[in-house]
């Protein structure tokens, strides 16, 4: 549906964009990650047509958003960071005004107008003057905006920013609910939306795609294991030495409660077992418990969040600055850009353990 | 075109919420009234000539403030992001906002048409003259609204973009006085640069094809530098 390449965008002597290639494939939700001033929302100008690249090529549904722009736009619904809106308008003027301009026929309107503004929770709104809405109704009539005329691609740029925690969880239903039918592209610099909402995830730092991958993959790439948190009664030492002949637990951390007063702790021990990649060692712990009789109480395993892949990915950058990752190679970006992202990430993770 | 016209019916939502279009027309019709007046009572003529000769300075200044915003606040809101990604070419948008603003100024000028009534009433006016006035009126607001709206689309500030058109254009007023009397080779040029000397023979019952040749001319200049101006914005 979008296919990026070698796109590079730059003003005056800043690179905005660095030869960035990628794809976003029909019915797709993609999440465009990256710290503020990484060059999300430039990529997402270039693509609607709004600035022209400085060298690459960028195609979206199958027209070339330079000579293309005109078919370009018919094809998507963008919602720009800000949510720039005619404030002196009335709601349902601005979307009629819009619905208009993309080029809905006269006599689809009013019923595209409704579907969008009952999608977007913005119908009782309707008449009021778009000035006098709050950040949170704005940003949905921005959305409603975007989905008026039923395009085949949504690029929206930070569309959860600056709403409060309801109404982001309603937006984020909402976009989850569009990506049904739409392909969405969809910038954010929130962490946990793009776990929630997106199928796939593009981190670009500094103006370079750094990584490529599903959020799941990304996560367990940078760290196979886990770490597991356990709580148990027993004896501490055998319990201990019997997790620590778990194949595959690398280390045991402890804390011995047997010795705290009685009557004050419930000796409860706790553990902190570091495990090693691929495998799940929940089984057998349980298992070691049951064999021995002893208590188990609590079992909790962390996953590596995407926050700590994306920090560790954006920074290792920044100091890495003389050595630059080696760009995606060649015009078949996906394979490419797999193997860039692996190879940073062994390197991210040998870097963690040299340290 | 239908975009022009959708483009059109938004900025003229736009000019009846907001206070600027009766502003442009409560000044316009106190001046203009006042000086049809004025002029009847001193000239006993059921004539408009005089008095729409004098209405010429007051456009100059009024039709760059109806044009001010046009380009300017859109720049400065972010709301080009949505105008320009919307499947609309420049040149749409640009002709759209044009006939908005010619649009607003003819919807000033309409309430003078009451003072040609009048002069039915009291007198026996020329209607030739009067007729040909409202053609060079028109003709004169296109290039009026050109020029602002050029104007607008060279600056984000819509202060600024309003008070370089007035200057630009009372310049061109004054182009032509201000060399009467003195001698040399730019005499007929800067009187052919400008205005008055085109606005004057319609006044009279003149209509010359090279006083439509001059109004039309500088209009389609003005669209067509802003045009480019907006499509360059991309590229700075």
């Amino acid at each position: 549906m979008i296919q990026v390449e070698h796109l590079s965008k730059r003003f005056g002597d800043k690179t905005a964009v660095d030869d960035i290639s990628f794809r976003v494939d029909e019915g797709e939700i993609l999440g465009f990650l990256g710290p503020n001033g990484a060059g999300k929302s430039t990529t997402m100008r270039i693509l609607t047509g709004f600035l022209p690249a400085t060298s690459g090529t960028a195609r979206v549904a199958g027209y070339d958003v330079f000579t293309d722009s005109l078919n370009v736009r018919k094809q998507i619904g963008y919602l720009p960071e800000n949510v720039p809106l005619y404030l002196d308008m009335r709601v349902n003027e601005y979307l009629t005004f819009r619905a208009q301009l993309k080029g809905v026929p006269r006599k689809d309107r009013r019923a595209r107008i409704q579907e969008a503004l009952e999608k977007c929770g913005v119908v009782e709104v309707q008449n009021q003057i778009v000035g006098t809405l709050s950040k949170g109704y704005r940003q949905r009539v921005g959305l409603a905006d975007t989905m008026v005329h039923n395009p085949r691609i949504l690029i929206l740029d930070e569309p959860t920013i600056g709403l409060d925690p309801n109404q982001i969880r309603q937006v984020r239903s909402l976009i989850k609910e569009l990506g049904k039918k739409h392909t969405i592209l969809l910038s954010t610099h929130i962490l946990p939306e793009v776990e929630m909402i997106c199928g796939r995830v593009i981190i670009i730092n500094n103006g370079k795609l750094v990584a490529m991958d599903t959020p799941g993959n990304l996560t367990s790439k940078l760290r196979g294991g886990a770490t597991i948190h356990l709580e148990a009664k027993g004896p501490f030492r055998q319990i201990k030495a019997g997790l620590e002949g778990i194949p595959s637990v690398l280390s045991v951390k402890g804390e011995d409660e047997s010795a705290a007063p009685s009557g004050t702790r419930t000796k409860t021990h706790r553990f902190v077992l570091e495990t090693d990649k691929g495998r799940d060692v929940r089984e057998e712990v349980f298992n070691a418990f049951v064999e021995n009789k002893w208590v188990l109480l609590g079992m909790k395993k962390e996953a590596v969040t995407l926050e700590e892949v994306f920090h560790q990915i954006t920074t290792r950058e920044a100091e890495e600055a003389a050595g630059p990752l080696p760009p995606a190679e060649g015009p078949a970006p996906k394979g490419g850009i797999k193997e860039t992202v692996s190879g940073l990430l062994s390197r991210v993770k040998s870097k963690g353990s040299r340290a | 075109m239908t975009n022009s016209i959708t483009i059109f019916k938004r900025e003229m939502i736009s000019y009846f919420y907001s206070p600027i279009a009766y502003i442009v027309i409560a000044v316009f019709l106190l001046s203009s009234g006042y000086f049809f007046a004025r002029i009847l009572a001193l000239s006993q003529q059921a004539t408009l000539m005089y008095s729409l000769a004098n209405t010429q300075v007051i456009l100059s200044i009024l039709a760059p403030v109806i044009t001010m915003r046009l380009l300017s606040e859109e720049v400065k809101s972010g709301t080009i992001e949505m105008l320009m990604t919307a499947p609309v070419t420049d040149f749409e948008v640009v002709f759209g906002k044009f006939l908005a603003a010619l649009c607003l100024y003819l919807v000033m000028l309409a309430p003078t048409l009451l003072y040609v009534v009048f002069l039915g009433w009291v007198g026996e006016p020329d209607m030739g003259p009067i007729i040909s006035s409202y053609i060079g009126l028109a003709l004169m607001g296109s290039m009026f609204v050109s020029v602002g709206l050029l104007m607008s689309a060279l600056t984000r500030n819509q202060i600024v973009a309003g008070v370089l058109g007035i200057v630009t254009l009372v310049i061109l007023f004054y182009l032509g006085f201000a060399v009467s009397g003195t001698e040399g080779w730019y005499v007929p040029v800067l009187q052919y640069v400008g205005t008055y000397d085109h606005w004057e023979p319609f006044t009279k019952g003149l209509v010359d094809t090279k006083d439509i040749i001059y109004y039309v001319s500088i209009t389609v200049l003005c669209l067509f530098i802003t045009i480019r101006t907006l499509e360059s914005s991309k590229w700075r």
